[in-house]
């Protein structure tokens, strides 16, 4: 039998985790609000389906945004033709000056710095391929998005070294926890490129703060390496304190010394909700990473029949307007009511204000503070309780008991069931075990990239590979 | 800035160049410059359109309400079934229903470049090559090379005999690699062939099949211009090669297509790797969720290409106006002393003016392109840039213009012709 690549057969594509059974456990037995109403209910995968009546009426308004309608079919031949990859200029336009307004006017895009690419998911490896040779690598703080290790590692070969944040002090981003991780790269011999950043943050739900990404910057600015900043979630600010992105910072004079350095991943996938429809941007302000980027973008490009659909919706300002207002309050509401519920049984979750999730403290649940006991837990909560929610463990959180709980993929009712049977469990536990004291379980720092390989190792436990035939896994869809 | 970045612009963007700072236009700009560089087709939109005048509802959202939503959310990489079943359906019918393809194999890309590349990462390490017959599309330079690392190591055909790939040149090409101590890891072909513009032979398949099967290399097959072939029978897929085989050995065999040419949505970026391996449809797969069609996208044309009746008619239409196009243009190059390689597919003619040449260096080539695309005005695409070893040899592209266009290049190849005679 014939060879494939070392990229093909090695665990680059990630799916081999053990994070994958709470997947295949809401795929056997998915809930259904008439036929199965004891089913596992999926809060494991971040989708924003909270507008889309909003949506809805805006497609069937204006016919003339679809090639393929009477109105729109004139368009059609043109548009399906051009497959320049620089994209229909009214297609950049009006993503710029979307992105414009998700940051309140308080910046400007140029269009001719949007590149597209195949989701977030391309714009990131498109981003490291131009960045960093391979062995290099980037520097990004824990918990982060599991998507990220294949993403930016697969197929281009680089590393991610993490940047550890600690619940005692809300998991933000330290300049000590920046330096260190630096430092540890080079005692290893590796390069750091740079540093990406996921702001809002994704599993937290919280934004960086202008005291944080000033310090990024100079860290960057000091180090000369890039920074990347994912801003994925940006239009999925729901409370103060207000979005502030690296592009605010990046127009302080006074700490951003190189604008050449910085670099913005953005998608429709989360703000909108359209995951489907493969809408990846990368904005460079460095003119050659602009260049290279679109040049690569021939790998992903959007699909022109979207971008056209796309660049109708987004330049009708009033609409945008009012969809921006109204998502922000139904995810505001979404979200109060989920925390409150879990406040009612004790469960704490970091005080988010962003994102389509929360972050979970189950550590008082734990039998002892493990990574193996959170493994216990949350087999516990996917086949008892039946929610399918994510462990910090893939989010590689570098301390045991935090869970990331979607909660806008799915209608009120369901979030109610889910509640319910939070309550439920909840007090279960609470008769069954004393609460233990609960132990730090830091990793000093020097044990950091030991730990961290012991980790991997933990997770590569084997399990029986989807098959390529089932819709198990969840990177099967392209972004969780 | 690292090493990947530095990706150098071929010279014949000289060409592209020409053609945006001055481009023909029937009325407003008569004595520009005509693209004939593009392999585009744009010989049978009316049949697109009017399908889609007549099937709004089915190719839109229509009214149902969660239609819009579920296809925005549907980011799953293996697909809408009703595509895959849909391109699956559409493959077979080019293939004049004389083999079957299981949806169930097909994976998705944006584009067929993303396909290449996709399946470059898949059955091949950086340094490790690939085998490609000469003269090849420009596109493989980048596509199968810059991100991948991997080489590519041509097998030489030339006019002696149609540009033909034999077993000596596939062995030649092979050994080439080892004293290289380069690995090579698989071939590539593209068939119906750019920039020949012909099908490979029955014949030459099996040798081809035979030849991988002996190396345990792979074999991909680009027939992105497969309904492009000119008649049904005169393209045979490396798919029907197999079938007949009883699929011995197909797991070393993987299948590229998109409707770029065939259907001329270029812009939609819909492109497929059809693979008889499966562990090369696993990772395919989850390698695509780099690269995924729009579900918008895969949604409008599940709709078209299930429609049989359309895609029967669109097929056959589409062969019969590329064959007409193909014919007028060989005829008007034959009057203006032009030969042409003997075609029966694709979107373009393989001209030789090798006659012209004072010498025949590639050198002396690319000076008469110079002349043809500023004095003549005509975008056409030299033999070196498809890394042909035979000087001379240009590609012709011919529906990508309307009729009248095409007349009038070739009254501006012929007076050019005439001149030249005049002069030697």
């Amino acid at each position: 039998m014939e060879l494939l690549s070392k990229i093909a057969t090695n665990d680059g594509h990630g799916e081999n985790s053990s994070y994958f059974d709470g997947w295949k456990a809401y795929d056997s037995d998915p809930f259904h609000p008439t036929k199965n109403i004891h089913g596992v209910i999926q809060m494991g995968l971040a989708e924003n389906q909270l507008c889309f009546d909003l949506i809805q009426e805006w497609v069937e308004n204006n016919p003339k945004a679809s090639i393929c309608t009477p109105q729109g079919s004139n368009d059609f031949k043109d548009i399906s033709n051009y497959q320049d990859y620089h994209g229909l200029p009214e297609f950049r336009n009006s993503v710029a000056r979307f992105m414009e307004k998700v940051r309140g006017n308080k910046v400007k895009f140029n269009p001719d710095r949007i590149v597209m690419s195949g989701g977030a998911t391309g714009a990131h490896e498109t981003l490291a391929f131009c960045l960093a040779d391979p062995g290099e690598a980037f520097l990004v703080p824990t918990p982060y998005y599991p998507g990220y290790d294949r993403d930016l590692r697969w197929r281009t070969s680089i590393q991610l070294l993490p940047v550890v944040c600690e619940s005692s002090n809300e998991f933000k981003l330290t300049r000590e926890a920046l330096e260190d991780a630096y430092e540890k790269a080079q005692e290893a011999n590796i390069k750091v490129k740079g540093l990406i950043l996921n702001n809002p943050s994704n599993p937290l739900g919280t934004v960086l703060d202008r005291d944080t990404l000033r310090d990024a910057m100079s860290f960057i600015s000091e180090k000369d390496i890039h920074l990347i900043c994912d801003e994925i979630y940006s239009a999925t600010v729901f409370n103060e304190p207000d979005f502030i992105s690296i592009a605010e910072i990046a127009e302080e004079g006074a700490v951003c010394k190189n604008r050449d350095l910085i670099h913005i991943v953005y998608s429709l996938s989360k703000d909108l909700g359209f995951p489907g429809f493969r809408v990846g941007i990368i904005y460079s302000y460095n003119d050659a990473v602009v260049n290279c980027a679109r040049k690569m973008s021939s790998f992903g490009l959007v699909s022109t029949q979207t971008q056209h659909l796309i660049a109708s919706m987004l330049s009708d300002d009033t609409f945008v307007e009012k969809f921006l207002d109204e998502s922000a309050k139904r995810l505001a509401e979404r979200q109060g009511l989920f925390s409150r519920g879990l406040a009612k049984v004790g469960i704490e979750s970091l005080k988010g204000n962003a994102g389509l999730f929360c972050w979970m403290d189950l550590r008082r649940l734990l039998k002892e503070p493990t990574f193996e006991a959170e493994m216990e837990l949350w087999h516990l909560i996917i086949s008892e309780v039946k929610l399918n929610i994510s462990p910090g463990a893939s989010f590689h959180c570098l301390e045991p008991g935090w869970f990331r709980v979607c909660f806008a993929n799915m209608d009120d009712e369901t979030l109610r069931i889910a509640l319910k049977r939070i309550h439920k469990f909840v007090i279960q536990e609470k008769g069954l075990d004393q609460p233990t004291t609960r132990k730090q379980c830091k990793r000093s720092k020097l044990e950091l990239s030991l730990s961290f390989r012991r980790l991997d190792e933990f997770m590569m436990t084997p399990r029986t590979l989807s098959s390529p035939h089932s819709m198990t896994s969840p990177l099967v869809r392209a972004r969780t | 800035m690292c090493k990947l970045r530095k990706y150098i612009e071929p010279t014949v963007v000289t060409g592209w160049k020409a053609y945006d700072e001055n481009p023909y236009n029937e009325s407003y700009n008569p004595s520009g410059v005509i693209q004939m560089g593009l392999a585009e087709n744009q010989v049978s939109f009316d049949v697109l359109e009017e399908y889609l005048e007549k099937h709004s509802e089915a190719t839109n959202w229509g009214n149902k309400s969660c239609g819009f939503r579920e296809n925005a959310l549907f980011q799953d990489y293996h697909g809408l079934l009703s595509f895959r079943k849909a391109m699956a359906s559409f493959m077979e019918q080019i293939r004049g229903g004389r083999v079957k393809f299981s949806p169930e194999r097909l994976v998705i890309t944006a584009g067929a470049t993303a396909a290449n590349e996709l399946l470059t990462f898949i059955l091949a390490d950086p340094g490790d090559a690939l085998l490609i017959p000469t003269p090849y599309y420009p596109g493989f330079d980048r596509d199968l090379r810059w991100r991948t690392g991997v080489k590519i190591v041509p097998i030489k055909c030339d006019s002696s005999n149609n540009f033909e790939i034999t077993p000596e040149s596939l062995e030649a090409a092979y050994n080439e690699a080892v004293s290289m101590n380069i690995k090579v890891r698989g071939v590539l072909i593209t068939n119906p062939s750019n920039p020949l513009g012909s099908t490979i032979k029955r014949s030459v398949l099996e040798e081809i099949l035979e030849f991988v099967t002996r190396k345990n290399i792979h074999l991909i097959s680009d027939e992105i211009y497969s309904g492009s072939a000119f008649s049904c029978t005169e393209f045979v897929s490396i798919s029907e090669v197999l079938e007949a085989r009883g699929y011995l050995e197909a797991e070393r065999v993987h299948v590229v297509y998109s409707l770029s040419k065939d259907l001329g949505l270029p812009g939609f970026r819909v492109g497929t790797i059809y693979s008889y391996n499966d562990k090369v449809v696993t990772t395919a797969r989850r390698m695509s969720s780099f690269t995924l069609i729009s579900s918008q996208t895969q949604q409008l044309l599940a709709s078209m290409l299930s429609d049989k009746e359309f895609t029967q008619n669109y097929i056959k239409i589409n062969r019969e106006r590329l064959r007409k196009r193909y014919e007028m243009i060989i005829d008007g190059l034959r009057r203006a002393g032009i030969e042409c390689l003997k075609g029966n597919a694709g979107l373009f003619c393989w001209m030789n003016l090798s006659n012209l040449l004072e010498k025949h260096t590639k050198e002396h080539e690319l000076d008469l392109w110079k002349t043809i695309v500023h004095e003549v005005k005509l975008n056409i695409s030299p033999g070196s840039s498809c890394h042909c070893s035979e000087p001379g040899w240009f590609r012709v592209c011919f529906a990508n213009m309307s009729e009248r266009t095409l007349e009038v290049a070739l009254r501006r190849i012929h007076d050019f012709m005439e001149k030249r005679s005049l002069i030697v």
